[in-house]
């Protein structure tokens, strides 16, 4: 711990956090937020050290629920990664499945059908206002406004929980995709249970908006922390909502119009002031155009096959080759990086984790700031364990 | 986007004797990728993010290959001369065997980075660099001070790869604790046999530690029978 303050920088012209002098007698006060902290869902800890109330220095330390599952991944067939996938973000399985499906897609070729397309499109986008209404619900939380918040997004996620629960069998490790299609088909009820619980949750957004948006307490402690400056963003591989918060326009569903989102009609919002309120702010309106997308997908879902005809399933072995596909996840750019040797397994199987790569910036933001904020800016970065220490 | 030929032309032309190679992918995704020397790759690698054509801002993914030492199996033809009886009478006669060769191929450690531009909109580039073996040569320029996405991607290789970044700023185990030897991402690596750990120990655990126990306990009375 005591590298922790008298580290001084030892590359010049790197895009470094900025050196804070502290003042006074200059005694700092160096304390281990985690591994038990409330505030990080799970296990992380980060030593920061304080003068007074200010930040000097904050470094995260990772790996309490590293199982190393690349290695595992490495150890058995393609489809048997699919199931372990659930569990790197799970808050939201789907769209690690997908992730994972197109980056085999990108290997093999695969074709996916129309009617699969548009599955994938309403239960990823479903899975970003589960994920979005959460996050937001969390950070109120660690703002002291316990439980009501969180259990206004709860109740809404419940909902969509059964409907993923009604398709895959289950509420979050859901298996659900596959190479070149999905594994089970939507019925119309339930399809029309989609539109039901659509239908709502408009109205939710607006309740939830309202009861926070203009809340004096939430907007003094939010706005100005956490600032985060777009070439920093970007020059930090920050991505999803984050970056978008610091102004810079990069969406992947708009950049690569991976499946079939270049059909779709949906703006993205984007942050002027780069603090923790419009990280919120971000959010909020991302599910709002969310809710778009899957009226739009439910409006033109075809009828047809949900699987490609030629995709094998048993005795799998993609030729020898790479690929890298990536979507933009509920928290940021999810890619998977595969290596073929030709073999039933992948030789090399790399997540590439928002999470993890999105906390790189977290020590610039919180210099300087009260130990208080750190709490809040750390919630506004919206991470899960399980996919930072994979 | 440029294709690999015309970026490698344009490497060439911005930074003289960058020795960038293609490396060819022959699956559907046509993701072909650069490999640099890692003696230009800082000076490549700021020409990527700096030309104005290519802007390649984000550093997306960072990784590591174990490529162990391979044995290859190679069928040579091979000329050589071989008594033979021909018509009755030994002779000397020229000929062609075909022979099986078996040689080693050295192996190395690999860092893959995954490129994209925020700014164009374009992607991915893919640039590796290789070590010269896994064992004590494992050093490899840092990316960091050019994109700083690198910084915990490159801790993260260093950890569980074993390759040193030399101008890291920061290079630490990320996900195993700093007392950990191995690198566990390597394709030989033998998990530890830390059953004491492990507080209900069974199947072939179980075995193992008995057999650990049998030992240390074989060991012990040895000592002490040659005390006496």
């Amino acid at each position: 711990m005591s590298t922790l303050v008298e580290e001084k920088d030892k590359l010049p012209g790197w895009n470094r956090p900025p050196v804070i002098a502290p003042d006074g007698d200059g005694e700092l006060l160096e304390v281990a937020m985690g591994p038990h902290h409330p505030s990080t869902h799970g296990v992380f800890r980060m030593d920061v050290a304080l003068d007074g109330e200010r930040v000097i220095r904050l470094k995260p330390v990772f790996g309490y629920l590293h199982r190393n599952h690349e290695k595992l991944g490495e150890g058995m067939s393609y489809l048997g990664s699919m199931p372990f996938t659930d569990r790197l973000d799970y808050m939201c399985p789907l769209t690690n499945n997908w992730a994972y499906a197109l980056a085999v897609e990108k290997l093999t070729g695969q074709e996916v059908p129309e009617r699969a397309e548009y599955l994938r499109v309403i239960l990823g986008e479903l899975t970003r206002v589960v994920n979005h209404a959460s996050a937001i619900g969390f950070l109120i939380q660690e703002m002291g406004a316990s439980g009501t918040p969180l259990m206004y997004a709860f109740k809404q996620r419940e909902k969509i929980l059964d409907l993923f629960e009604a398709l895959t069998g289950a509420r979050m490790m859901v298996n659900y995709m596959r190479f070149g299609g999905c594994r089970v088909d939507a019925t119309p009820a339930w399809l029309a249970d989609v539109r039901k619980v659509l239908d709502g949750l408009p109205q939710f957004a607006d309740e939830f908006e309202n009861l926070l948006r203009g809340n004096e307490i939430l907007m003094a402690r939010t706005q100005g922390v956490g600032i985060l400056r777009p070439d920093l963003a970007v020059n930090a591989g920050v991505t999803g909502p984050m970056l978008r918060a610091s102004g810079v326009n990069y969406d992947i569903r708009k950049v690569d119009g991976y499946g079939i989102y270049n059909r779709f009609k949906f703006r993205v919002p984007l942050g002027d002031h780069w603090d923790v309120y419009d990280r919120f702010m971000i959010r909020l309106l991302e599910m709002r155009e969310s809710f778009g997308i899957i009226d739009q997908a439910l409006k033109g879902i075809p009828a047809g096959p949900i699987m490609d005809p030629k995709a094998k399933l048993r005795g799998f072995r993609p030729k020898p080759g790479e690929a890298y596909g990536r979507i933009e996840g509920p928290k940021g750019e999810l890619g998977f990086y595969l290596i073929s040797d030709g073999g039933p397994n992948p030789y090399r199987y790399r997540i590439r984790p928002p999470s993890l790569i999105n906390l790189t910036v977290l020590e610039d933001m919180c210099l300087g700031s009260n130990v208080a904020d750190v709490v809040l800016i750390f919630g506004s970065v919206d991470i899960v364990l399980g996919e930072v220490d994979r | 986007l440029k294709t690999v030929e015309e970026i490698k032309a344009a490497i060439e032309a911005a930074v003289p004797g960058a020795g960038v190679e293609i490396v060819p992918n022959p699956s559907v995704s046509g993701q072909h990728s650069l490999r640099l020397a890692p003696s230009h790759a800082c000076a490549v690698a700021t020409f990527l993010r700096d030309d104005a054509d290519l802007a390649l801002d984000f550093l997306s993914n960072a990784t590591g290959v174990d490529w162990p030492d391979k044995e290859v199996a190679e069928k040579v033809k091979v000329a050589r001369t071989v008594t033979k009886t021909v018509d009755g009478a030994e002779q000397q006669v020229e000929e062609t065997v075909e022979e099986t060769r078996k040689h080693i191929v050295p192996g190395c450690l690999e860092a893959v980075y995954h490129l994209f531009s925020i700014a164009r909109g374009h992607g991915p580039v893919v640039i590796r660099m290789k070590t010269v073996n896994r064992s004590d040569q494992v050093q490899l320029p840092s990316l960091t001070p050019i994109w700083r996405s690198a910084e915990f991607q490159e801790r993260e290789i260093f950890d569980l790869f074993g390759i040193v970044f030399t101008g890291h700023p920061d290079l630490r185990r990320l996900l195993m604790w700093d007392e950990f030897k191995d690198h566990p991402m390597r394709r030989d690596y033998v998990e530890p046999d830390d059953f004491e750990y492990e507080p209900t120990a069974h199947d072939d655990v179980l075995k193992r530690a008995e057999a650990h126990r049998a030992k240390l306990s074989a060991a012990v009375t040895g000592q002490e029978g040659a005390g006496a």
